[in-house]
């Protein structure tokens, strides 16, 4: 009994028992204080699907060979520059697509957000990758500075950035882009309410969800794929596989231009259904808490799959969902799910590093 | 091949030469006289100078950037609050904070050496993503545990429902200034203490051991020191001594003063010893180097004639050096030093060439790595204190997210890298960053009409020069690494 009970804790680690046992003490204390449990589980849905697609983006990084790629906000920058391009066309008020029905316009208006999200996401992707190629063995830190890096650069190119709706720029004589852009009028929750219904109280975000789970289908297939079998192979054993006549640093680039465009779908489906766009700092943490959430799924950083995301990701925004009014009703006015947070996401990263016992680097 | 050579020393103090051109280009955009730059960039020197000289010792010994200093400047947060809670005011008060958080920062410099002895190779990523672990515990400490768990009653610290530290605490009138306003005065009595104590405890010790006690240079010290110390009590002198700032003017004078006078001595010494040893063969004497002591006094010379150029007199009376802080951050330079001549220091250099060498050397690389660690955390958390009394306010939520980034992107800006880093690169380093830091605002402002841009340039300078000291890192590893694997190839073969 003893020994299967300490099989199970080196199978999973104690952090993952720990986070899922707290995650159903947090289900229990909810349903103990009577809350609207309907209305967390729509939440839990909504957000799953909200953060799924940037945690997806861990997935070809980690199966290439870099590791856990906390530079993602790459790819963000570039979904944020789609988005941005779209609500400067204001191309969901426009009359000729409002006419067929105005979710359609929304819809061209999000897809055609993701389309240049994706074409900035794969020049940027490659340029990124030839970097990591030439930094093997140290990717993670390199990739962390990298990707703050391209946020504070961004930050000024936010000030900078000659776009003129008003939707976008401070109103009364201020300089640049806001920190905040509403999206109401052009593709706020987009995704969310097609064909979303309500069953015994859990409002379904069909549309969000079918489209996170078409996002992982299509990964799943290009990981079934010879190519993405192939950048399997790359990952797992470079020397391997360079002997098996693959192109490891190709393979490489495949998997991080891969991994970045999906960053740059995932700030737009994020962000549709936020509602808001967060630009200047808002998505400097986004990668922490992507590479959290596959950790908490059971990946590691030389192993995930999408099993990792959807159920890391489910797992991490169940918690984040009911720890705030579950702590709330404990101690009032505090934000303690902030700082729970905060553990819970570095803890995992910390605990998943030092189980690698030397991570990436060569010895 | 001279033209090589110059080329070579430009490549490589690149970033070093990149970033005087950034920092005399932002100055003169931001049209801001020397005598509002220089002594901001004083008053910086001062804070900032001892936490980043604290990252020394982890590259030393391989680890890399210590981003675990923030956990250093986390047990300092801690243990002035608590200092402050409890009353403690002025120069004692400050001690006793030191005495606080002294311990603190040993046991989770311990803890932090025995994670990363878990991650090695990966210490740098693992430091930060620890930083932002650690400061999930430090809210839970101050937003929680003091006033929740722990009950404290104050309502100017804690917020108004009892839970809760505030967000800024007043240091005003506790230990503001404590250490930057010791008088001269005390610290050159304090100093004839120690090196009274100092004297007679070591001809104690090596009589105790019987060895010969060289009477004479002891006899000399002692009476040495009740000079200086007797100077003090003349009128002019102690007033002079009174003050708890020097000026900056007074300091370079200072300088010339000793410049000259120093190898003036030396000469006598060289003389009297000659005399002395005068049957002796000339090899057991030490020389007496005519240059150097020429070079030493024509520069005190030049430096004093500078003074006289009537912008740097201006700039020279507008700095107030606070004495203490300078010393102790030149003490820590001392310090990095002497401890690389001692054994752990060489272990420490040994660990951070090559763990393999090392282990097969009997060395315990393990201890030696924690050991490090333990210095650097407990440096950093007295950085962040000298930081903190000298800015008067803790922002307790916030003043120490920054400490990690900043402190090492001002000693890569010095020209240090992931493997090897100087107090001097350290000490430049603070010069460039922290110039760039104050009138990369104001030329933000002059250049694109908004300072806010000249705000988000330094802070992406901040990042940008971490990012790019690890790629460079890593971009030259594999080459080494393979260097290594032919040596080691090479070792085995004979």
């Amino acid at each position: 009994m003893r020994d299967s009970f300490n099989g199970l804790v080196k199978k999973f680690g104690l952090p993952r028992i720990i986070i899922v046992s707290f995650f159903l003490i947090l289900v229990a204390a909810a349903f103990g204080f009577q809350m609207n449990m309907a209305q967390f589980l729509g939440d839990i849905l909504r957000r799953w699907g909200m953060f799924g697609i940037l945690a997806l983006a861990m997935v070809p990084a980690v199966q290439c060979g870099i590791g856990l790629n906390f530079g993602i906000s790459m790819g963000i920058v570039g979904g944020l520059l789609g988005g941005l391009i779209v609500v400067e066309m204001n191309l969901a008020q426009n009359p000729a697509l409002v006419a067929i029905h105005p979710l359609f316009a929304m819809w061209v208006a999000v897809l055609l957000a993701i389309v240049i999200g994706v074409v900035l996401a794969t020049g940027i992707g490659y340029l990124y990758g030839q970097l990591l190629n030439r930094v093997k063995g140290s990717e993670m830190t390199v990739t962390t500075y990298v990707g703050f890096s391209i946020i504070a650069f961004m930050n000024m190119m936010w000030m900078m950035l000659p776009f003129k709706n008003g939707e976008l720029i401070w109103p009364n004589a201020g300089k640049g882009l806001r920190n905040t852009i509403s999206l109401a009028s052009s593709f706020s929750e987009v995704m969310n309410n097609t064909l979303s219904f309500t069953i015994a109280g859990v409002k379904i975000p069909t549309g969000l969800l079918l489209f996170f789970f078409f996002m992982c289908f299509l990964v799943w297939v290009f990981m079934r794929s010879k190519t993405g079998i192939a950048m399997s192979a790359a990952g797992a054993n470079p020397m391997f596989a360079k002997a098996s006549g693959i192109n490891v640093n190709k393979m490489r680039l495949v998997g991080t231009t891969l991994s970045t465009v999906l960053a740059a779908v995932g700030i737009l489906v994020y962000a549709q259904g936020y509602g808001f766009m967060q630009l200047y700092n808002g998505p400097m943490m986004l990668g922490f808490t992507s590479v959290a959430a596959v950790l908490i799924g059971g990946a590691t950083p030389k192993r995930a799959g999408i099993v990792h995301v959807l159920v890391g990701t489910f797992l991490f925004q169940g918690i984040l969902t009911l720890g705030l009014p579950v702590v709330n009703h404990i101690i009032p006015e505090s934000n303690l799910s902030e700082v729970m947070r905060m553990i819970i996401s570095n803890g995992i990263i910390i605990y998943a590093m030092s189980q690698t016992k030397g991570g990436s680097g060569r010895e | 091949m001279n033209k090589r050579r110059l080329t070579d020393i430009l490549l490589k103090n690149m970033v070093v030469i990149m970033f005087v051109i950034l920092c005399v280009g932002a100055t003169i955009a931001s049209k801001q006289p020397l005598t509002f730059v220089i002594p901001e960039l004083f008053t910086r020197i001062a804070r900032n100078s001892f936490i980043v000289l604290a990252l020394i010792i982890p590259v030393i010994a391989g680890m890399g950037l210590n981003f675990g200093i923030v956990i250093g400047a986390m047990a300092a947060q801690i243990a002035l609050f608590l200092t402050t809670y409890w009353g403690f005011t002025g120069i004692s008060g400050f001690l006793a904070t030191v005495a606080l958080a002294t311990p603190l920062a040993a046991f989770f410099g311990f803890l932090v050496g025995k994670l990363f002895n878990q991650m090695k190779g990966s210490e740098m990523i693992g430091g930060l993503v620890l930083g932002y672990f650690a400061e999930g515990f430090y809210q839970l400490i101050f937003l929680f545990i003091f006033g929740g768990v722990i009950k404290l009653n104050n309502p100017t610290l804690m917020i108004a429902t009892g839970v809760g530290v505030k967000n800024t605490i007043d240091l005003k009138d506790t230990v503001k200034y404590a250490l930057d306003t010791v008088p001269m005065l005390t610290i050159l009595e304090i100093g004839f203490y120690v090196v009274v104590i100092g004297l007679i405890c070591s001809a104690l010790f090596k009589m105790a051991k019987k060895q010969t006690v060289n009477w004479k240079n002891t006899g000399l010290g002692l009476v040495a020191a009740v000079a200086v110390y007797a100077l003090t009590f003349i009128g002019p002198v102690e007033q002079f001594l009174a003050a708890d700032r020097l000026l900056l003017l007074y300091a370079v004078e200072l300088w010339c003063l000793y410049m000259i006078l120093a190898p003036v001595f030396r000469f006598i010494k060289w003389k009297m010893e000659l005399k002395k040893h005068a049957g002796e063969e000339l090899g057991s004497r030490r020389q007496f180097d005519k240059q150097k002591a020429i070079a030493s006094v024509v520069a005190a010379v030049i430096v004093y004639a500078l003074t006289y150029v009537p912008t740097l007199y201006k700039v020279l009376l507008a700095v107030k050096l606070p004495v203490m802080t300078y010393l102790c951050i030149g003490a820590l330079c001392v310090f990095n030093n002497v401890l690389m001549k001692t054994r752990l220091g060489q272990n420490m250099r040994t660990v951070g060439q090559s763990r393999t060498v090392a282990n097969a050397a009997g060395i315990d690389v393990d201890k030696t790595r924690i050991i490090a660690m333990i210095f650097s955390t407990v440096l950093a958390s007295w950085g962040q204190l000298i930081f903190l009394q000298n800015v008067g306010t803790l922002s307790t939520y916030g003043a120490h997210t920054q400490v990690g980034q900043f402190a090492i992107a001002a000693l890569l800006v010095g020209g240090a890298s992931v493997q090897k880093a100087t107090n001097r690169q350290a000490l430049l380093g603070i010069v460039l960053f922290h110039t760039l830091f104050i009138v990369s605002p104001l030329a933000g402002k002059e250049l694109f009409g908004d300072p806010v841009i000249g705000e988000y340039f330094r802070v992406f300078v901040s990042y940008g020069v971490i990012a790019m000291a690890l790629a460079m890192h890593a971009w030259k590893k594999p080459v080494k690494a393979k260097d290594e694997k032919n040596g080691k190839e090479a070792a085995q073969a004979t």
